[in-house]
C-alpha cells in the first residue's frame, strides 16, 4: 500500500500539452477517481503513474520514493486495462499466474494464491478455461484477479467497465468496491461516467483540457462545484450567466439578463464559489432543487413561464419550463402519480431557492 | 535523455538495418552503378543502346513483357472471378471439395508446372497426340508454345490470386448490404453492379497488380516455352550468360523501375479508399441451387475444372514412373517402374540436388524466421525516424523480379565487400541461401505484420505492469501470439524456396545445384522421367510441409498468400 504524490506534472506529446502542471496527492487505501471527458488527460496521468509514459516535467512519488523514471515492471502496480489485455494464448490460470511467475514465486504458492484470488472474484470453476471462452464480465474479473494477485501497492483501473452492458456494469461496480475494501489497496480509477465516479469514490479529481479542475468528495463535487465545467459535467444543471448587482446583510443579489430579473443568493461559501472580481460569473441550480407550481409562489427568485415538455422516466418526472419565451429551465420531481404531471402549455411558476443556487466562475481554458 | 525504450529500439534496429542495407540496398545500388558503366567508364551508353535502334530486341522484349502481363491479368481474372462466385455463392453437391481443389495450382512450383504443361499440351504432348490418334489426324490438332503457351501457363498458375481475393471479399461482404439494396427496390442486376461489384474492386485491383507484377517477373514459362519470343526477364539471363554484365544491369534497372512503380501504385491505391466493413459477425450466405438442371451443370463444371486443374499433377506422377530411355521417340511412354525414385537413394549424383535444396531452404527459412520476427516487431511496435524507408527496403525484394534480385546479388558479391566479410560470395555455396533469404524475407514480414497489427499494445503493457521485463514479455507473450503469422510466412517461404528457379539459375554452382536446376539438366538430356520424378519430390516436400503446418500449427495454406 502506498500514497501517490504527483507534483507539478506536465506531459507533452509533440506540441500538445496533454497534462498541465498537475498537483495531486492520493492517500493510502483511498479509492480515488479521475473523471473527465475523453481527451482530458486522465488516462495519460494514469499511464504516468503506471510508468508507460514519463512526465515531461514534474515528479511521481509513491510514499516518499521518487518513481518518475522507474520502468513499469519495477513499480508493483496492478493495472486493469480498458480492453482487459488478457493474454489470448493462455488459460485463466496462466493469465493470473503470470505476474507471480515473473516474481519467481514457487509453483505450489502460485497455485494456492491463484486459486484464492479466483475464488474471491468467483471464477474458481473456470480456472482451466481459455480466456476467449469467457463472457465480457468474466474476462473483466480475470483481469482484476490478475492485477490483485501480485498484491500491488496501487491498483490502477482504466475505464474497466466501459465495455460491459448496463446490468453487468452495476454488478461489477459492487464487485470492484467489495474487493477494494477487502484488500484495502490504494486504487486509482479512470472513468468518464459520472454515476460510476459518484457512487464508488472516496474522492474524485475532475479533469478538463489536461488540467485538474477540482478535487473533492463526491458530495463536494456535486454540491459545491468550483466552476461551470464541473457543475455541468457532473449531473444535470441549469447554467445562466449573471452579473453582480449588490450585497445585502446575508445575501448577494445578481442580475440575470435571460430571466430579466434579480437573483438572490445566500452569501455562504457553500453558495458562492471562490472567484476573482474580473471573472465572468454563472449561476448553477440543479433541476431537483427547483420548485414548480401552477399556483403563484411567493418570495424571491420566482419567475413565471409555460411548460414546454414533460418527460416521464420512471422514478422521476422531468419538466422543461420556458421562461421569458427565451430560456429553458430544467426541473425534476419524483414521480407522485399521474395527477401531478403538468401538461405542455400550462402557465406555471418556478422558484429558484436562494440557498440552493451555486454561483461559479467561468472555467479558464 | 536516452531512456530504456529508445535503447531497446536501437538495439533491435541495428541487426535489421545491417541486413537490409547489406543485402538489399547495397546490391541494388551496385546494379544501378553498373548500369551506368560502359567498359568500366561512366556513360549512358547502355540506356541509349536499350532504347536505341541498334538493339531493337531489348525494346521489343520490354513491350512483350508488358503485353503478356496485361493479357495474363485478363485471363486470370476471367477464370478466377467467376469460379469464386460459383463456389462461394451457390451450394451444390461437392462444393467444398471443388473449392479446395481450386487452389491446387499453388502447390506446383513454377518450373514444374511449366514442365507438366509441356508434357501435356506441347508439340509432343500427351493430349494433342491422343486426340490425333483417336481422330486419325495427320498432324497434332494443336500444341502450346510461344505466347499462347506462356499465357495458358500464366492463367493456370495465377488465377488463384483472383480466385482467393474474390472469395475472401465475398465471404467478408455483409449480406445485409445486398439485402438493404434489395429492400430499397434494386433489381438483381443493379444490386450486383452498384453494391457487390464496387465492394469487390479493391481486392480485384490488388489481385490485378499482383498478377501483373508476377507475370512481369515470370521466368520459368518463357524459359521453357518462349521459343524465339523475347521477354525482359529472359533477356537479363541471356545478357548475363553472354557475359555482358553491364547490359544485364541496365535491363534489370528498367525491369525494376516498372515493377516498383506498380508496387507504389498499389500502395497508393490501397491507402486511398477504405472499404472495410464496420459490422461484425458476418456469416457467409449461399443460396442453395434447387433447379436440377442448373445444379448438375454446376457439378459438371466443378468436375471439369477439377480434371483440368489436376491433370498436370497426375501427369507428373505418371511420368515420374517412366524409367530412362522408355519415352524418347515413342508417342507414349512404354514402361513404368519406380526406377527414378530408387536411383535417388542409390546414386549420390541424383540425391545431391535434393539434399542441397533441403539444406538451403532450411537455412533460408531459419534466417527469415528470426529476422522476420525482429523486423516486423520493429516496424509495427516501435517508433523511430526512417521507419518508412525501412518499410520500403523490406518490401523491395518482394517487388523486384527474381531475376533482378539474382543480378543484384551477382553484381554486389562478385567482389569482396564488408557485407560478405571480405569474401567473394558468387560461386560459393552461400550465395543461394542468401538469395532465398533476401527474396523471402518480405513474406514473413508481411504475414507477421498482419498479426502484430492486430495485437493491442495493452497486451505488452499488461505483462510489463505485472513485472515482466521486455525480453520475458517478448518471449512469453508476444512470440506465442504472433506465431501463427510467422509460421505461415515461413511456410510460404519454404514452399517457394524448394521450387525456386529464376535466381537459382543465375547463381548456382555444381556444389549447390538445387532440384530445379537438376530438372532443367534432365530435360536437356531428354530424361523426362527423372525430371518428372524431381518435380514430384518438390511437390511432395511442399505437401508434407503444408500438412505438418496445418496439422500441428493450424496454419492454412490458402491464408498465407
Amino acid at each position: 500500500m502506498s500514497t501517490v504524490h504527483l507534483s507539478e506534472i506536465t506531459k507533452q506529446f509533440g506540441s500538445v500539452e496533454a497534462v498541465k502542471k498537475l498537483e495531486l496527492t492520493i492517500k493510502e487505501g483511498e479509492f480515488f477517481t479521475f473523471l473527465g471527458p475523453s481527451g482530458c488527460g486522465k488516462t495519460t496521468t494514469l499511464r504516468m503513474i503506471a510508468g508507460f509514459y514519463y512526465p515531461t516535467k514534474g515528479k511521481v512519488k509513491f510514499n516518499e520514493k521518487d518513481m518518475t523514471t522507474v520502468p513499469p515492471e519495477k513499480r508493483n502496480t496492478g493495472m486493469v486495462f480498458q480492453n482487459y489485455a488478457l493474454f489470448p494464448h493462455m488459460t485463466v490460470f496462466e493469465n493470473v499466474a503470470f505476474g507471480l511467475k515473473v516474481r519467481k514465486v514457487s509453483k505450489a504458492e502460485i497455485k494456492k494464491r491463484v486459486e484464492e484470488v479466483l475464488k474471491k472474484v468467483r471464477l474458481d470453476q473456470y480456472i482451466e478455461r481459455q480466456v476467449s471462452q469467457l463472457s465480457g464480465g468474466q474476462q473483466q474479473r480475470v483481469a482484476l484477479a490478475r492485477a490483485l494477485v501480485i498484491e500491488p501497492d496501487i491498483l490502477l483501473l482504466d475505464e474497466p467497465l466501459s465495455n460491459l452492458d448496463a446490468r453487468l456494469r452495476d454488478e461489477m461496480r459492487a464487485e470492484i468496491l467489495r474487493l477494494q475494501r477487502e484488500y484495502g489497496i490504494t486504487t486509482i480509477y479512470v472513468t468518464h461516467d459520472q454515476v460510476e465516479a459518484l457512487s464508488m469514490s472516496d474522492r474524485i479529481a475532475v479533469f478538463n483540457f489536461g488540467e485538474c479542475q477540482q478535487v473533492g468528495t463526491p458530495t463536494e463535487i456535486y454540491n459545491e462545484p468550483v466552476n461551470d465545467f464541473v457543475a455541468e459535467f457532473i449531473g444535470e444543471t441549469n447554467l445562466l450567466p449573471i452579473q453582480f448587482e449588490q450585497k445585502t446583510e446575508n445575501q448577494i443579489i445578481y442580475h440575470s439578463e435571460q430571466l430579466n430579473g434579480a437573483v438572490h443568493v445566500q452569501n455562504t461559501t457553500g453558495n458562492i464559489a471562490k472567484h476573482e472580481e474580473s471573472d465572468a460569473l454563472l449561476m448553477s441550480i440543479r433541476p431537483e432543487a427547483i420548485m414548480v407550481s401552477t399556483e403563484e409562489l411567493t418570495g424571491e427568485n420566482v419567475f413565471s413561464g409555460t411548460v414546454e415538455l414533460v418527460q416521464f422516466t420512471g422514478a422521476a418526472v422531468h419538466t422543461t419550463v420556458m421562461v421569458n419565451n427565451s430560456i429553458k429551465i430544467q426541473t425534476t420531481g419524483l414521480n407522485q402519480g399521474p395527477s401531478t404531471y403538468l401538461k405542455a402549455g400550462t402557465t406555471v411558476y418556478v422558484k429558484l431557492p436562494a440557498d440552493q443556487i451555486r454561483v461559479v466562475p467561468k472555467a479558464k481554458e | 535523455m536516452l531512456n530504456a525504450e529508445k535503447r531497446k529500439t536501437i538495439l533491435l534496429l541495428i541487426p535489421v538495418a545491417l541486413i537490409l542495407i547489406g543485402y538489399v540496398l547495397y546490391p541494388s545500388i551496385e546494379t544501378m552503378l553498373e548500369s551506368f558503366k560502359k567498359n568500366g567508364v561512366f556513360s549512358l551508353q547502355n540506356y541509349q543502346d536499350f532504347f536505341g535502334a541498334k538493339s531493337a530486341a531489348n525494346f521489343e522484349a520490354l513491350w512483350n513483357s508488358v503485353y503478356i502481363s496485361l493479357l495474363s491479368v485478363f485471363f486470370s481474372a476471367l477464370i478466377g472471378v467467376p469460379l469464386a462466385f460459383v463456389f462461394n455463392r451457390y451450394d451444390f453437391p461437392g462444393r467444398q471439395f471443388f473449392s479446395n481443389i481450386a487452389i491446387m495450382p499453388i502447390v506446383l512450383p513454377s518450373l514444374v508446372g511449366v514442365m507438366a504443361f509441356m508434357f501435356l499440351y506441347g508439340e509432343a504432348g500427351l493430349v494433342p497426340n491422343a486426340i490425333k490418334d483417336i481422330l486419325h489426324l495427320e498432324n497434332v490438332p494443336f500444341s502450346i508454345g510461344g505466347i499462347s503457351g506462356i499465357l495458358i501457363v500464366h492463367a493456370y498458375t495465377m488465377y488463384p490470386y483472383f480466385y482467393m481475393t474474390t472469395s475472401s471479399a465475398l465471404n467478408n461482404l455483409d449480406p445485409s448490404l445486398e439485402e438493404a439494396a434489395f429492400n430499397l427496390g434494386s433489381s438483381r442486376f443493379k444490386v450486383f453492379w452498384k453494391v457487390t461489384f464496387p465492394l469487390l474492386t479493391p481486392g480485384l485491383v490488388a489481385a490485378s497488380l499482383l498478377v501483373f507484377m508476377v507475370s512481369m517477373a515470370s521466368f520459368s514459362a518463357p524459359f521453357l516455352l518462349a521459343g524465339g519470343y523475347r521477354v525482359l526477364s529472359l533477356q537479363i539471363y541471356f545478357s548475363k550468360i553472354n557475359g555482358d554484365l553491364e547490359m544485364a544491369a541496365t535491363q534489370s534497372v528498367i525491369l525494376s523501375v516498372v515493377s516498383i512503380s506498380f508496387l507504389l501504385f498499389m500502395r497508393w491505391y490501397q491507402g486511398r479508399k477504405d472499404y472495410r466493413m464496420a459490422s461484425k459477425g458476418i456469416g457467409a450466405h449461399r443460396s442453395e441451387v434447387n433447379n436440377p438442371l442448373l445444379k448438375w451443370s454446376m457439378v459438371t463444371l466443378g468436375i471439369i475444372a477439377m480434371i483440368v486443374l489436376l491433370l498436370p499433377h497426375v501427369t507428373l506422377l505418371v511420368l515420374s514412373l517412366v524409367p530412362e530411355g522408355a519415352w524418347t521417340w515413342q508417342t507414349y511412354p512404354t514402361a513404368f517402374s519406380l526406377e527414378n525414385f530408387k536411383l535417388l537413394f542409390e546414386d549420390p549424383n541424383i540425391w545431391d540436388p535434393v539434399k542441397h535444396s533441403l539444406i538451403m531452404s532450411f537455412l533460408a527459412c531459419f534466417g527469415v524466421f528470426i529476422f522476420g520476427i525482429i523486423t516486423s516487431y520493429a516496424l509495427v511496435k516501435r517508433k523511430f525516424i526512417g521507419k518508412n524507408l525501412l518499410d520500403i527496403l523490406v518490401m523491395i525484394p518482394w517487388a523486384l523480379p527474381a531475376t533482378v534480385v539474382g543480378m543484384n546479388l551477382i553484381l554486389a558479391f562478385n567482389e569482396p565487400s564488408v557485407f560478405s566479410f571480405g569474401k567473394i560470395l558468387v560461386g560459393t555455396f552461400w550465395i543461394l541461401p542468401l538469395a532465398y533469404f533476401v527474396r523471402f524475407l518480405p513474406l514473413v514480414v508481411r504475414s507477421t505484420n498482419a498479426v502484430l497489427e492486430q495485437m493491442d499494445d495493452s497486451i505488452e503493457e499488461a505483462a510489463q505492469n505485472l513485472g515482466a521485463k521486455w525480453f520475458y514479455t517478448f518471449r512469453r507473450v508476444v512470440i506465442p501470439i504472433i506465431m501463427p503469422g510467422v509460421l505461415s510466412g515461413t511456410l510460404l517461404a519454404f514452399v517457394q524456396a524448394v521450387g525456386e528457379f529464376p535466381t537459382s539459375v543465375l547463381l548456382y554452382t555444381l556444389g549447390n545445384r538445387p532440384i530445379s536446376i537438376e530438372i532443367m539438366n534432365q530435360l536437356r538430356m531428354f530424361n523426362l522421367g527423372q525430371a518428372a520424378a524431381y518435380g514430384m519430390i518438390q511437390v511432395g516436400l511442399i505437401a508434407i510441409v503444408m500438412f505438418i503446418a496445418y496439422r500441428f500449427f493450424g496454419v492454412k495454406t490458402e491464408n498465407t498468400l
